[in-house]
């Protein structure tokens, strides 16, 4: 009897050992891998998800890995992050400057996928959001240096929405124009078509996760002139005319004419007073 | 019955008493079966023949059969996330298959690490390798616990950041990174630091499995135990030999159902025995054959 107690006691031992060393041993690994993990919450710079992606921290919970994506893409476009990537591995993303995203209108990797890590809403591929186009290399893109370009713009799916030319003076040259290309996050799609197809040896307009892109205005900001819109009126007393502390007898006009002397007398023959008066 | 025995003329008395095929029957079934599993997968990247796609983790079967990885799906659930209808439809009929074969049929007929660590079990046993260090079979459930809360934890899939499993599979279908790293980390921790230590203690992945398998149907059953020579080969061969003795061993009033749910279904018992004491089962046939003849 007494010996039966006692291997009853010894088995009880043995099994809660047992049970506090799987215990111990899958907890250390559990705090070392959810370390880990943290670092590959954020999506690295030139990896871009595919179209229809959802909130990046809802796809790595969303997305089982499996690729069907990547097998229905008819671009090769796609890949999955293989070990050693700074991507979640096993998750798709592709490489703007690599092979960008054609914008096939029947969007098949969003209909592959079984999980709704990409979402099964996106119906109209111009309504894909995969990242935001920024030119990054204002120093060198040749279209500030005068030169005419605009291969970005002229490759855009969406041209003039995504991208648009504005035209700006070229003061190197004091007579004609710049023409810059200047990208709108309303409708860039972030396909990376632009990145793709710079003509610099490093693209200078990169596609970057939108959330490293854009800034947000605080939510407490109204914009004036929004606001008066809407309103259809003012809704704030006008400003007081300003005054400047100006030399007796002058104006001052802020926006349109400047320093203005509408009583300046007339010009009289002597020199110094026309020089004094800062007109020859 | 030495321990010498066990290791130089294993599966040698089986060979004479069957015949070299009908003692690697089930053996060679398994390979075809995790090959071929794997070949479906490659035929469409190698050959453009797209039976098969997508990965073990979730695929598409003739473009109309999902079937999805339901620990990866757990996973995802863990994570708070809500998915579609056609993940969730893929791993309720894997999960089904599983139930009905035998959860762990997967780590033997489907997974091809199994290949990897029975190559290494093969070394060790060819190499006379004997290392005293011995992890808790109860710690893959440790790892599946902490896997399972991980992922609720961060909100991300975090144990497939590292689970060679699927890591594997998915390299070998769209192309090599670096997880043959794992294969062969798997491969020397197999042979020379502990046997079956990924298989049979720490994979979270065969402990899920063990749990779906837990009752389930197809078992195997030492039917005819009376006739068990006590030769042990049965031991030296299994991936988990704590399942065979309450079977095997347990007396007249014990079933002969192995009825853990951390056998594989491997069926290597069966081989190996030259006594055939061992068939496949369905789990409510509980009287042995010729137990009462030697009773009588």
């Amino acid at each position: 009897m007494n010996n039966t107690a006692n291997n009853s006691l010894k088995s009880r031992r043995k099994f809660l050992e047992d049970i506090s060393r799987a215990a111990g041993g899958a907890v250390l690994f559990g705090i070392g891998l959810g370390l880990y993990s943290q670092q590959l919450k954020s999506l690295p710079a030139g990896a871009i998800r595919p179209p229809g992606v959802i909130d990046e921290t809802d796809f790595l919970s969303a997305c089982v890995r499996c690729g069907l994506c990547v097998r229905d893409c008819p671009y090769d476009t796609l890949k999955l992050a293989k070990l050693g990537e700074p991507v979640a591995l096993g998750t798709p993303y592709f490489k703007a400057r690599d092979i960008p995203c054609e914008m096939c209108e029947d969007i098949p990797c969003v209909v592959a996928c079984p999980t709704g890590a990409l979402d099964p809403g996106l119906i109209d591929i111009d309504d894909a959001r995969m990242g935001l186009a920024v030119l990054l290399d204002q120093e060198a893109c040749i279209a500030f240096q005068g030169l005419r370009c605009e291969v970005c713009y002229n490759v855009c799916p969406v041209r003039d929405k995504a991208i648009s030319i504005d035209r700006s003076h070229n003061k190197r040259t004091g007579k004609h124009a710049l023409f810059i290309p200047v990208v709108h996050s309303s409708d860039c799609t972030g396909c990376g078509k632009c990145e793709h197809a710079c003509i610099l040896e490093a693209a200078a307009i990169k596609v970057l996760p939108t959330k490293l892109a854009k800034g947000e205005l605080g939510h407490h900001y109204r914009l004036g002139w929004d606001e008066k819109r809407k309103a259809g009126k003012s809704l704030v007393t006008p400003d007081l005319e300003h005054k400047y502390n100006l030399p007796e007898g002058t104006k001052y006009d802020y926006e349109k004419e400047g320093l203005i002397q509408p009583d300046a007398t007339p010009f009289n023959e002597s020199a110094l007073d026309r020089l004094n008066k800062g007109r020859l | 019955m030495t321990v010498t025995k066990m290791y130089t003329d294993l599966g040698q008395e089986a060979v004479k008493n069957k015949g070299w095929l009908r003692a690697h029957k089930w053996l060679l079934l398994r390979r075809i079966s995790q090959l071929s599993i794997l070949f479906l997968f490659l035929l469409g990247p190698l050959f453009d023949i797209w039976i098969i796609k997508g990965s073990m983790s979730s695929s598409l079967t003739l473009d109309v059969i999902p079937l999805t990885d339901p620990f990866v799906f757990l996973q995802t659930l863990f994570t708070g996330y809500i998915p579609v209808l056609t993940v969730v439809s893929g791993a309720v009929i894997v999960s089904l298959f599983y139930f009905l074969v035998g959860g762990r049929v997967y780590c033997s007929w489907v997974c091809p690490i199994n290949i990897v660590t029975d190559a290494a079990d093969w070394l060790r046993r060819v190499l006379k390798i004997k290392t005293s260090l011995n992890f808790s079979r109860v710690g893959r459930y440790g790892l599946l616990v902490v896997s399972l809360l991980l992922a609720s934890v961060t909100g991300m899939l975090v144990w497939e950041l590292v689970n060679p499993v699927t890591m594997i599979q998915r390299e070998l279908i769209f192309g090599m990174g670096f997880s043959w790293i794992f294969i062969v980390g798997i491969f020397i921790l197999d042979t020379f630091v502990s046997r079956r230590a990924w298989c049979g203690h720490l994979c979270p992945m065969g402990a899920f499995y063990s749990v779906i398998g837990k009752i389930s149907l197809i078992r195997v059953n030492a039917v005819n135990r009376a006739d068990c020579n006590d030769c042990m080969e049965c031991y030296a061969v299994c991936p988990e030999p704590q399942v065979i003795k309450p079977a095997l061993k347990g007396g007249a009033d014990r079933s002969p159902v192995i009825n853990s749910g951390n056998c594989t279904n491997c069926a290597r018992c069966i081989d190996i025995c030259a006594k055939d004491v061992f068939k496949i089962k369905h789990r409510f046939i509980n009287s042995t054959t010729s137990q009462h003849e030697v009773h009588i």
